[in-house]
């Protein structure tokens, strides 16, 4: 009778470690599943492409643009400061619209609300410079995602999305990145699908490049419908992402293959 | 906006050998690619890079498409003085960039 | 952007499958063995390639074809009587032979350069070094090229 039980107790294990989420002791950036030459590449700001990004970056900062004739440095200072940990804390609730933003997001409501400015175009040099460099100085810290009451349904809502499948494969995320990463996918390793370095500079992209490329990259290759840039569901997507992640060093910016 | 970035140490010995590295903002185009009309997208590269120290030139490349985007080079030198290290890239377009770095050599 | 028919997004898929940047289904005619050895004797002439001296470095299994970082050097005290002049690289299956010509002198101090290039595929790197003595040596290294898994869409 007790060697039915634990079996059974064991199936039942076996089946919800399948199913579920990555044990958090088992957590492992991409960086870890990348050859020794990238994870170089990354490390070395001098040699990494992104800081080319970055430095255009600190110049847009600087910039005093719009109708309000504001640079971001105006409110902000040097971001060194008042950006710390700021990447690795976002997608963030946004009172004003009631739903998280991602960091691009709350870019562009700073643009457009305070310096009057228009907003600039998803992956657009400006915007990837303006965020990578915003996002280099989370670099070495503690991703950081508490969630609430407010953020616990869009949280759920990226589950989902992540747990659901899509497209003509009927694949869901959770399949390769929950139960096969570290497997091979015709050549590549699955790895766990953490953002922890982005924006990336990605090898196949030869430049720098937002989360949101990434997971509409992700679906085109399951053969699913590519949420728009900006769509709730790719937020929803970000933030469960980052809160999956939540602990793990923060890369940006990373250099993936 | 940011061009280039280029390490190279603020100090070095008399005869020591340096290590410079340089990158250099460009997509380097093939030219063999294709739109999804079938179009060639025309060769857009940087074709030639020089550094020069004092004004004497130390190290030249010249590339060509198979060189990754963002062509990325690192070379040495022998730290002979203090001065000016010049760094040109040029190329398809008129494509011209050109930075500096200073060295005090003791 | 969604391609305009599901015929054009597998050609796509397939075409741009493992050639990443360079993008091509067919390979055309120049990139052949022959062509790079007709691109080594357009820089050597007639003189004699030994193998030897050059040290070339290429992770063996590279990720992705479009950044394959690539380390060179040759042994030599690089002094005014005797240095490497250039090294160059070559491919043998890429749409062009000629990957990069470095020049050198004796202000060089070390005869050792690194860079990032593009492999159409996987095939054989060559560098090869000329001396100041117009003597040439060179170094092989064979590459495997992986494609990636999940293609971007334009």
């Amino acid at each position: 009778m007790r060697a039915l039980a634990a079996a059974v107790g064991a199936i039942v294990v076996a089946a919800s470690v399948l199913a579920g989420e990555i044990p958090p002791a088992e957590r492992r950036s991409g960086y870890d599943f990348m050859s020794r030459e990238t994870r170089a590449m990354q490390d070395d700001e001098t040699a990494n492409p992104a800081t080319l990004w970055v430095l255009e970056g600190a110049a847009l900062w600087q910039r005093k643009v719009g109708e309000a004739g504001r640079a971001c440095a105006d409110c902000h200072g040097d971001a060194r400061t008042s950006m710390k940990g700021a990447a690795a804390r976002h997608p963030v609730f946004d009172a004003a619209r009631g739903r998280p933003v991602s960091l691009e997001q709350r870019i562009n409501a700073c643009r457009v609300d305070r310096q009057q400015a228009p907003a600039l175009a998803w992956e657009s040099r400006d915007l990837l410079a303006l965020t990578v460099f915003v996002a280099r100085q989370s670099r070495g810290l503690p991703i950081d995602m508490p969630v609430d009451g407010r953020t616990q349904p869009f949280l759920d809502a990226g589950r989902a999305t992540f747990q659901r499948r899509q497209g003509q494969l009927n694949l869901a995320c959770s399949q390769c990145h929950d139960d096969h990463w570290g497997r091979q996918l015709a050549g590549n390793v699955i790895p766990q699908a953490h953002p922890t370095g982005y924006p990336i500079y990605r090898l196949e992209w030869q430049s720098v490049g937002s989360l949101q490329r990434r997971l509409r990259n992700c679906l085109v290759g399951m053969r699913a419908e590519a949420y728009d840039y900006g769509a709730p569901e790719l937020v929803d997507l970000e933030l469960y992402l980052m809160w999956r992640a939540r602990g793990m060093t923060f890369e940006a910016p990373g250099v993936r293959p | 906006m940011a061009n280039a970035l280029i390490s190279v140490p603020a100090r070095a010995r008399r005869g020591e050998i340096i290590e410079i590295k340089t990158l250099v903002s460009h997509p380097m185009e093939t030219g063999y690619r294709r739109t999804q009309l079938g179009a060639r997208i025309p060769r857009d590269i940087v074709r030639l890079f020089v550094c020069s120290y004092n004004g004497v030139e130390i190290f030249r490349a010249e590339l060509h498409p198979a060189i990754a985007a963002n062509p990325f080079i690192v070379f040495p030198t022998i730290a002979t003085e203090s001065g000016t290290l010049t760094f040109q890239w040029t190329g398809d377009n008129g494509f011209s960039v050109t930075e500096s770095a200073a060295i005090a050599v003791e | 952007m969604q391609p305009a028919s599901r015929r054009e997004f597998l050609w796509a898929a397939g075409g741009a499958a493992g050639l990443g940047l360079l993008g091509l289904v067919v390979r055309p005619a120049e990139a052949t063995p022959a062509a790079m050895q007709e691109a080594i004797r357009k820089v050597v002439g007639t003189a004699k390639v030994s193998p030897g001296r050059v040290k070339l470095e290429l992770p063996p299994l590279v990720e992705n074809g479009n950044t394959v970082p690539l380390a060179v050097s040759v042994e030599s005290a690089m002094t005014e009587a005797d240095h490497v002049r250039a090294i160059h690289v070559f491919t043998e299956k890429n749409p062009q032979p000629d990957v990069v010509g470095f020049r050198f002198g004796p202000r060089a101090g070390r005869a050792s350069v690194s860079t990032r290039v593009r492999l159409a595929d996987t095939q054989a790197v060559v560098a090869i070094a000329e001396l100041s003595d117009s003597s040439f040596w060179s170094a092989t290294v064979n590459v495997v090229v992986t494609l990636a898994a999940c293609l971007e869409e334009a």
